[in-house]
């Protein structure tokens, strides 16, 4: 039954003179276009798009889509990424007229209802992070890192320090050194213990006085809630450093611990992970930030404020670092970030992270058995196994384990992933998620394990295309269509 | 919660295979000092009937082109929408899918997003497009990035004063503190003035940033500014309006090495300001340095053509450090949005659209100039849908207002942005505009009770 022609790119459905748009014809005096637009600014011809009717293109996507795996057709263990259910009502409502339709430029007196609900979301992820001041400007996580050590140095210039180093685990994601590398400090790793805490030997060697800040993600990215974090902290603040959290992994902790309150100065969220904003086959997402008391003057421009029962945009602030992106910010993501958190309130949002949790232990205490999780008996929102004692034993990797769960219609677990871990299989399995679907994944990935190696090397069997020739693609880079010899 | 599946009994069966007694016991490796001892202080819990009210109420305050013409610009644009895009782009399979890491499962996104980059390809005329970023500001910084990462040694970067204001705010927050020079052109016309580009542009410039259409609709000489930029052996950057490409020449045809662009004009809405489409799209030079993820074609074990991420050694995740940038998601929702936008349109289809743009911007300009307190102020350079006005009263605030109280989103204030142009606005004119709308704004403004000024008094 699978629609063959799914695979033709739209340049092989093409046909002159097919059209799916019909603009209506132009309503005003027209003139000739060049007596309104010099020639030689003027196209010879119209752009090489492709022709086709609404019903090709339709059915051309719709089959497309039918090739994808996804949250609402099949289950994604896939650690770090937080892969939770996506409500329908937060698509709804983020697409109603008056929200998904305003103008960045409109006046404030037309946009009230939406400065109130970012007001709202501002005072909302202060409180969940334990920090005061918010900016909801970045797009993403990445680029809140970025925003957030921009900050940074502005201060530190602000209070006459020069200050270059920026420390971060090696097990940290790599847009924390990436991000410290763009905002012009030098980006030095801290190893990892054999617990996949910080190695506090090495964070005390490396803490030194010209220590800008420290990146932490905590939980960390091996699911574990780093035990020295006071210490860390206090550490790197008499040095007179600032501790950045990367809050990728928030949902482990809504609501029953706090970054402000264990050490951060700054933190950004992931709102398309922790707050069920889908990711959109890898976007759009937000990055939003917070900080303390201290920072807020050096957050970008603006941000909302309440002036008796009116909401304004504050531009007025001189020691913002500016704007790291056009217009607000990236609003309909954020829309379904407060959806989402109304929708559960304060118990709920606690019962998420005890639930997400909960089926992270339950996942790792059936894990365990068939195969190592060297960090621990014990995790947070996920946790790490390795499949190294099985390749040594009988050749299968990590990779060959994922491939073969896609055959079983699941989502492979990110793998490769921290690098300090031989053959990481990380798994999160997130609240949004029965026992039956633990239960039945638990069992598959034994069974893969008893596979036969010849059988996991080809794995996946069934799926739309078997393993791809990543290395051809990457030599001799074929990047559009009409590049391609095929 | 809804969302929850665990019922007391899953739970009990989960905490015995565990081996500990309480959820609580769970959070035990957080130290007790570290926990937070209270409940969150937040709105109380909202059932979806309770959140529905809520959110319609919040979106009954604000106006918006559903109640108003909009008659706003300045990157971002009330362009019409299809409604097979929405239709598209709805599927859960597209939306709620993850970034294609397992190529096997994920073909309709790679092969959507390879597509996107062909489409970008076609309507730049670039040779090369990566499968989108955040938005059309941070984009153009990321051009810089790339140019100086790229280019020769020189660290000075030139952009004309007709560049997108918070563009060019943008540049300042990346780039000052960094040691890079940035030189703006001023361009009080309206359009930069060749001399004073050639005079800016010297052998330490690195790049050379224009914008056509400029942010004051205006249409700039890309291809004589991309000739000084050269002549110095500076890259040039383009920043341009996806749908004015239905009519004007295309950056690779102008000279331009990188083109960015905010692309949610195609087939996105405005939704307060994002999320949006980062588009950026480059000569062969840059393949090994362009930021973001890019799809390539490829075989599969069977000798089937499908689709890979590729190239990941220039990224964070591989790199770390010393990546060319850090970023991680793309915009891969709103470049699906794109791509079925374009599909549909096809070439006569950008093409109509960016006439009657024009067509539709020209009436308005010489109705509103017909006012008399109005005047035009960059009366004499070619425009694309966008225009400025002077009101010879210098109440823009006040005329604005009548204007929204009649109904109209009339213009963007440009004194927020240039407090020498506090007496004028910027009118965007798309194809959604009609004719009657046109005439019954320019039928507000002549009827403006509003007087002069008490800024100027």
């Amino acid at each position: 039954m699978r629609n063959q022609q799914a695979t033709q790119l739209l340049s092989e459905l093409s046909r002159p003179g097919r059209v799916a748009v019909h603009w209506p014809a132009c309503d005003v005096p027209e003139q000739p276009i060049q007596d309104m637009i010099p020639t030689n600014f003027l196209a010879d011809e119209a752009p090489r798009l492709p022709e086709l009717t609404e019903g090709e293109v339709v059915r051309h996507y719709t089959n497309l889509s039918t090739k994808n795996m996804s949250v609402d057709t099949h289950y994604y263990p896939l650690g770090s990424c937080t892969m939770k259910y996506n409500p329908k009502r937060n698509e709804r409502l983020a697409s109603l007229p008056g929200i998904v339709d305003l103008h960045p430029y409109q006046d404030e007196s037309t946009i009230q209802g939406m400065l109130q609900l970012l007001y709202e979301l501002q005072g909302i992820f202060s409180e969940i992070s334990g920090l005061p001041a918010c900016s909801l400007q970045p797009a993403a996580g990445a680029h809140g890192e970025l925003t957030a050590l921009m900050a940074a140095a502005k201060y530190f210039k602000s209070i006459g320090e020069d200050r270059k180093v920026v420390l971060a685990p090696d097990s940290s994601h790599g847009t924390n050194p990436a991000s410290a590398q763009m905002a012009g400090f030098k980006a030095v790793s801290i190893k990892s213990d054999p617990n996949g805490g910080v190695d506090m030997d090495d964070f005390r060697k490396k803490l030194t006085d010209d220590i800008a800040v420290l990146m932490i993600t905590n939980p960390s990215t091996l699911g574990l809630f780093e035990k020295n974090m006071r210490e860390i902290a206090d550490a790197v603040h008499e040095k007179g450093g600032l501790v950045y959290l990367d809050g990728a992994n928030m949902n482990a902790i809504l609501g029953i611990a706090r970054p402000g309150d264990f050490g951060a100065d700054m933190m950004h969220y992931n709102p398309h992970k922790t707050f069920s904003g889908p990711h959109g086959g890898g976007g759009p997402g937000a990055g939003p930030i917070c900080v303390t008391e201290k920072l807020k003057p050096f957050l970008p421009s603006p941000i909302v404020e309440k002036d008796g029962d009116r909401y304004k945009l504050d531009f007025d602030r001189p020691n913002s670092i500016g704007r790291v992106r056009s217009f607000f910010g990236n609003t309909g993501v954020l829309v379904r970030a407060y959806c989402y958190i109304l929708s559960h309130g304060p118990i709920g949002l606690r019962e998420v992270s005890e639930n997400a949790v909960l089926n992270a232990n339950y996942l790792l205490s059936k894990v365990k058995h068939f195969l190592p999780v060297p960090r621990g008996e014990r995790c947070m929102h996920e946790f790490v196994a390795s499949a190294s004692e099985l390749k040594k034993e009988r050749g299968i990797t990590a990779m060959d384990i994922g491939k073969r769960l896609l055959d079983y219609g699941f989502h492979a677990p990110t793998v490769y992933f921290p690098l300090t871990i031989p053959e990481a299989i990380m798994i999160e399995p997130t609240e949004t998620e029965s026992k039956e679907t633990l239960d039945a994944f638990v069992e598959t990935l034994f069974k893969i394990t008893e596979e036969d190696a010849e059988l996991l090397h080809d794995a996946p069997h069934t799926t739309p295309i078997s393993r791809p020739n990543e290395v051809q693609a990457a030599r001799s880079p074929c990047l559009r269509a009409d590049f391609c010899s095929s | 919660m809804s969302y929850l599946y665990n019922t007391p009994d899953d739970q009990a069966a989960m905490l015995k295979s565990i081996g500990v007694n309480s959820i609580e016991e769970l959070f035990s490796t957080i130290p007790e000092d570290l926990r937070l001892k209270r409940d969150l202080v937040l709105p109380p819990q909202m059932g979806e009937l309770e959140l529905t009210q809520h959110l319609s109420a919040l979106a009954a305050k604000n106006a918006s082109p559903a109640t108003h013409a909009c008659f706003l610009g300045g990157g971002s644009y009330d362009h019409f929408v299809p409604a097979a895009v929405d239709a598209l782009a709805s599927r859960g399979e597209f939306y709620t899918s993850y970034t294609p890491y397992q190529p096997e499962v994920s073909q309709g996104n790679l092969q959507a997003m390879f597509e996107y980059q062909t489409l970008i390809c076609d309507l730049t005329g670039m040779d090369l497009s990566n499968a989108s970023l955040y938005d059309g500001g941070s984009a153009l910084a990321e051009a810089v990035i790339m140019a100086l990462n790229t280019g020769k040694r020189g660290e000075k970067v030139v952009v004309l004063g007709t560049v997108h204001p918070e563009y060019r705010q943008i540049l300042q927050t990346y780039f000052t503190d960094l040691g890079i020079e940035i030189v703006e052109v001023a361009c009080p016309d309206g359009v930069a003035d060749l001399a004073k580009v050639e005079a800016s542009v010297d052998a330490s410039t690195n790049c050379v940033i224009v914008q056509s259409p400029n942010f004051f609709g205006g249409i700039e000489d890309v291809a004589a500014i991309a000739e000084i930029a050269h002549k110095n052996d500076a890259v040039v950057i383009q920043s341009f309006d996806p749908i004015s490409l239905g009519l004007l020449k295309r950056p690779g045809d102008l000279g331009a090495d990188i083109a960015v662009a905010e692309g949610h004009s195609l087939g996105s809405p405005m939704q307060y300001g994002g999320p949006y489409l980062g588009i950026m799209a480059c000569s062969d030079q840059f393949v090994r340095r362009l930021p973001g993820r890019i799809v390539g074609q490829t075989e599969d074990r069977r000798g089937k053509r499908c689709w890979v991420l590729t190239l990941q050694t220039r990224e964070q995740h591989i790199r770390r450090e010393k990546a060319t940038s850090n970023i991680c998601t793309n915009q891969g929702l709103f470049a699906l949005r794109a791509s079925i936008y374009l599909s549909l349109l096809g070439p006569s289809g950008l093409e109509q659209a960016a006439t009657l743009c024009t067509q539709k911007a020209h009436y308005a300009q010489q109705s509103l100039t017909e006012v008399d307190r109005l005047e035009p102020v960059f009366g004499g350079s070619p425009f694309f849908k966008e225009f400025v006005l002077r009101d010879t009263q210098g109440n823009v605030e006040g005329l604005l207002a009548e204007a929204r109280e009649a109904g109209f989103l009339g213009g963007v204030p440009l004194g927020q942005f240039f407090p020498e142009m506090d007496d004028c606005f910027l009118v965007c004119v798309t194809e959604k505009r009609t004719k009657a709308e046109i005439d019954a704004l320019t039928r507000t403004f002549s009827l403006c009770h509003t007087g002069g000024s008490t800024i100027h008094a």
